[in-house]
């Protein structure tokens, strides 16, 4: 793995406090985003990741509390921190090229610097071949990977991603999965990773941070020790079982702890919340 | 409740042909299901898993080969036996009468096939909940349950017919890891309980080796068998043999096989829109 950059950044979030209409979704949250490594969050749909989200990237500014990025209050968004959606975002009427060029055309990059950073990063994500095409030409897998390249054309300090691979059929996940991991692994950006897919979560994290049901809070933070490079066959390892297993327990544990007595189980609460948040 | 079915598919190949565009959806592909055996069956996106399925269920016609349940035909090229009660399809995404309450909805299919009285089926339906423990609600309409409970209600809906073969098409695709871990051990006490003949289909590796007897992976398309792998995990299971050795080592052939058919779709795919 290469070293860490001098301009990858690092979030040090402490005590965000967010609601919507008089319900609580983030309560006291503290967390830190460490430079170069690759940080999943995982929670069920409905627990406050992607609210999170939006305050790290400063879409929403946080009822209470303080995110610092390298030291410095995060105002509004900015091409230092993005993030990558679940639905893709790519522009219908543009080709793959031109999406990709977006972002450096805004900020008004020259047309020179501009063509050799599209061209270098349309090579690492496979879709040289692919640029004239418009995204609607393209398969899922290569949609979402063009939405990977017009992020990090950019080259933020922090990459965000929220459930980037939903909705892909799961084979096409895999392979999603592997090749984001490689990417990671290549540039060593620092990396904030929304998922509500367990496996998803360990295979990918550098830390795993799990959350609590409504209010978001981090419950635990999950060291993953499994070597780097990342491949699938990590998956068939004990250790890798370990940690999945230890990750689930504590999910089922927040499951059970909202769980009144009655006749319906823990995750019918879950789903219930969920639903009451109108997010899943 | 009644014992489950042997199903036998001998040769079988689906193609599609619409305008003489000659698409091999299943390609000779022959498999023994036992009585009351949980067979799995993973495979890439689009590799021709459901389209057997459909086949078994009657939804479609095969184009050649033979398949047999309990050595009674079920299908041969021209001649299929339609959808019935022995062999019942759980969908992926709710299948509930949306106005009818979880009552009706299970007791639906024996009442309409007239194999039971409207208030024999009814008196049915509320054992199948308490044994469950979904009993209080009965009156209730399915957008009133979390999905979970509509899957499991779905089950009950396909159990109550006693199947000799239930289909099972990604029940539990789209719920997160404590929702599935639920269904599955749901899933298991019904196996346990009826040994119904199980056909499951799921991209889930540890879905499939937790609640198999037999995982059968599929070749990219056309459908073949690539691999089979016998599940000899001690029942009944519960999430610890999740850890054990065993249950490694079968993953990691599954998983070795898997992903070399799904890098081949993947790289097939990518080469058709270039």
């Amino acid at each position: 793995m290469s070293t860490v950059r001098r301009n990858f950044g690092e979030f040090q979030v402490t005590g965000l406090t967010h609601a919507y209409g008089g319900v609580p979704v983030l309560e006291d949250c503290s967390l830190e985003v460490p430079r170069g490594k690759l940080t999943v969050l995982v929670g069920p749909s409905g627990c406050g990741k992607t609210t999170l989200i939006n305050i790290l990237a400063g879409y929403e500014a946080p009822a209470g509390g303080r995110v610092l990025l390298d030291g410095q209050p995060v105002g509004g968004p900015g091409p230092d921190r993005l993030v990558v959606f679940q639905e893709t975002a790519l522009f219908p009427w543009m080709t793959v090229e031109q999406n990709v060029a977006f972002g450096c055309r805004v900020r008004g990059m020259p047309a020179g610097e501009m063509r050799e950073r599209v061209q270098a990063v349309l090579v690492k994500v496979g879709l040289s071949d692919f640029q004239a095409k418009y995204p609607s030409q393209l398969s899922g897998g290569m949609q979402r990977r063009a939405e990977l390249a017009r992020a990090m054309v950019n080259d933020p300090k922090v990459l965000m991603l929220d459930e980037p691979f939903r909705g892909l059929d799961a084979m096409t996940r895999s392979i999603m999965q592997e090749f984001y991991v490689g990417l990671f692994e290549e540039v060593g950006r620092t990396n904030l990773f929304i998922t509500h897919d367990l496996e998803e979560a360990v295979f990918l994290a550098d830390r795993l941070l799990i959350m609590t049901y409504r209010p978001g809070r981090i419950k635990e933070v999950i060291e993953v020790d499994l070597p780097r490079p990342r491949t699938f066959q990590v998956m068939a390892t004990q250790r890798y079982n370990d940690i999945r297993q230890h990750a689930l327990e504590l999910l089922f544990e927040e499951a059970s702890k909202a769980f009144e007595a009655g006749s319906k189980a823990a995750f019918d609460l879950v789903d219930g919340l969920a639903r009451a948040a109108g997010r899943q | 409740m009644s014992a489950g079915g042997a199903l036998s598919i001998r040769q079988v190949t689906k193609v599609y042909d619409p305008e003489g565009v000659h698409v091999v959806a299943v390609d000779n592909c022959s498999l023994e299901v036992a009585s009351g055996e949980f067979l799995v069956v993973v495979g890439p996106s689009g590799c021709g898993k459901t389209t057997l399925l459909n086949v078994i269920a009657g939804f479609e016609e095969l184009s050649e080969g033979e398949i047999r349940l309990d050595e009674g035909p079920l299908a041969l090229p021209g001649k299929q036996v339609g959808p019935g009660a022995e062999r019942i399809v759980v969908f992926q995404n709710g299948a509930l009468f949306p106005w009818k309450t979880v009552l009706e909805n299970i007791a639906y299919g024996p009442v309409v096939q007239r194999r039971m009285a409207k208030n024999e089926a009814q008196r049915s339906a509320r054992e199948l909940l308490r044994q469950v423990g979904l009993e209080g609600i009965e009156e209730s309409y399915p957008a009133e349950l979390s999905s979970g409970v509509q899957r499991r209600v779905e089950i009950l809906r396909a159990l109550i017919n006693e199947p000799r073969v239930v289909l099972l098409d990604e029940p539990f695709r789209g719920l997160d890891a404590v929702a599935k871990s639920v269904m599955h051990q749901f899933l298991l006490d019904m196996f346990e309980r009826t040994r119904c003949t199980m056909y499951f289909i799921t991209h889930d590796l540890d879905e499939a080796i937790f609640l198999a007897d037999r995982v059968v992976v599929m070749t990219t398309r056309p459908a073949r068998v690539k691999l089979e792998l016998s599940i000899d995990l001690p029942r009944p299971r519960d999430h610890r043999v999740l850890g054990t050795e065993r249950f490694l080592k079968l993953k990691q052939a599954a998983l070795e096989a898997v992903h070399e058919e799904a890098l081949k779709a993947f790289q097939a795919g990518e080469r058709e829109l270039a």
